[in-house]
């Protein structure tokens, strides 16, 4: 190893950029585990993992913090975000301990771990370092250094993680996969059920009407001005994502008569 | 400043994960958590690369993201599929062996 090279302090720059984007880093970090929503955790861990990627581009991992942006801010986290949009965006976490105390107990459990983890470290005696900058340019560059050395020394392992990646991908198509155990009803079947069970005839009413809008989390309302249940999907009834605006339209036409009752008065003040 | 702060950033990342995975419930948070050690691995990874001088650490982090984005592809089919069964996304009501 060439100890000529070997380096104590780095420049100003990268302490400052340091000090700042770690903050932001452990502040991503504890929001990832402390948001009550899933949506919230997923948006701050991204935050952690593009302050991630600046760090190995300042330190000299060129190739790596690009792909950390194209395969972890880019690609895991949308999955991430794709999920719990299936799962439910509201589904926030239950409170309730169903092991006493246990909460406390993986709270002290961390600190004691990252205590320990860290004054390991600080006993290593890690006071000089090498640098990239030779090992980047033997090969003209980051990311020829990295291609020779996995097209080389590790070429097997590179074999192995393409092996590793089809095996994940046929995984997840089994795991998702759902054959239907019973043939699917026709439509004639279906409407012949409608019939005998006598409930609702013919289609369910559309959202939205006679309310303010038409979205589909808008319940329509009955000519008395009360939501109709029927109107709305019943996964956004189960999520409790419905959205009550029937006070809304009452209000908008209680403003619409004022305001004409004014706009009339001045008028028949301008005729007098 | 010492290129070792990156260590301590990165061993603070991984305790607060583990300690993420320990105490939520939300099965998609931990496994956020998972994800949140996993990249102070990487970190730290990167920084003795630079310390010594060669590339082999960032070979390593390469090979860890790999495995990252195929842990998550089966893991975010498994969570889905536990949510089609039970109707939430806790860890707590993944508590029999059955279906």
């Amino acid at each position: 190893m060439n100890t000529t090279l070997a380096a104590t302090l780095t420049s100003t720059g990268e302490a400052v950029q340091f000090w700042i984007l770690g903050t932001v880093a452990v502040v991503g970090a504890l929001c990832t585990i402390l948001m009550k929503k899933a949506v919230h955790s997923a948006l701050c861990l991204a935050g952690t993992m593009i302050v991630l990627a600046v760090f190995y581009l300042a330190n000299g991992a060129y190739f790596l913090g690009v792909v950390q942006i194209i395969v972890y801010t880019g690609a895991i986290m949308m999955l991430f975000l794709f999920v719990v949009m299936l799962v439910g965006v509201t589904a926030a976490d239950s409170l309730k301990e169903t092991l006493k105390g246990q909460r406390w107990l993986a709270a002290g459990c961390g600190l004691g771990f990252g205590i320990l983890l860290i004054a390991g470290i600080g006993n290593a005696s890690l006071s000089t370092f090498n640098g990239l900058g030779a090992a980047n340019a033997a090969h003209g560059g980051n990311v020829e250094g990295l291609a020779r050395l996995l097209f080389t020394r590790y070429v097997f392992a590179f074999e192995i993680t393409g092996a590793l990646l089809i095996t994940a991908t046929v995984g997840a198509m089994v795991l998702t996969h759902r054959e239907r155990t019973e043939r699917a009803r026709t439509q004639r079947e279906l409407a012949e059920q409608r019939v005998r069970e006598g409930k609702q005839l013919p289609p369910l009413p559309a959202p939205g009407v006679y309310a303010r809008h038409n979205a589909v989390d808008i319940a329509g309302l009955l000519p008395d001005g009360t939501p109709s249940e029927l109107t709305v999907s019943k996964t956004l009834r189960e999520r409790d994502q419905v959205r009550d605006v029937s006070s809304e339209a009452l209000n908008d036409l209680k403003a619409l008569e004022q305001r004409s009752e004014e706009r009339l008065g001045r008028d028949e003040e301008a005729v007098k | 400043m010492n290129p070792v702060n990156y260590l301590y950033l990165a061993a603070l990342l991984f305790t607060i994960g583990a300690a993420g995975v320990l105490i939520r419930r939300n099965a998609i948070v931990v496994f956020m958590s998972v994800e949140l050690m996993l990249n102070a691995c990487n970190l730290s990874l990167v920084t003795f690369s630079r310390m010594h001088g060669n590339l082999d650490g960032q070979i390593v982090a390469f090979f860890t993201m790999v495995v990252a984005a195929a842990e998550v592809v089966v893991g975010l089919a498994i969570i889905v599929s536990l949510f089609r069964s039970r109707h939430s996304a806790s860890v707590d009501d993944a508590s029999l062996m059955k279906l």
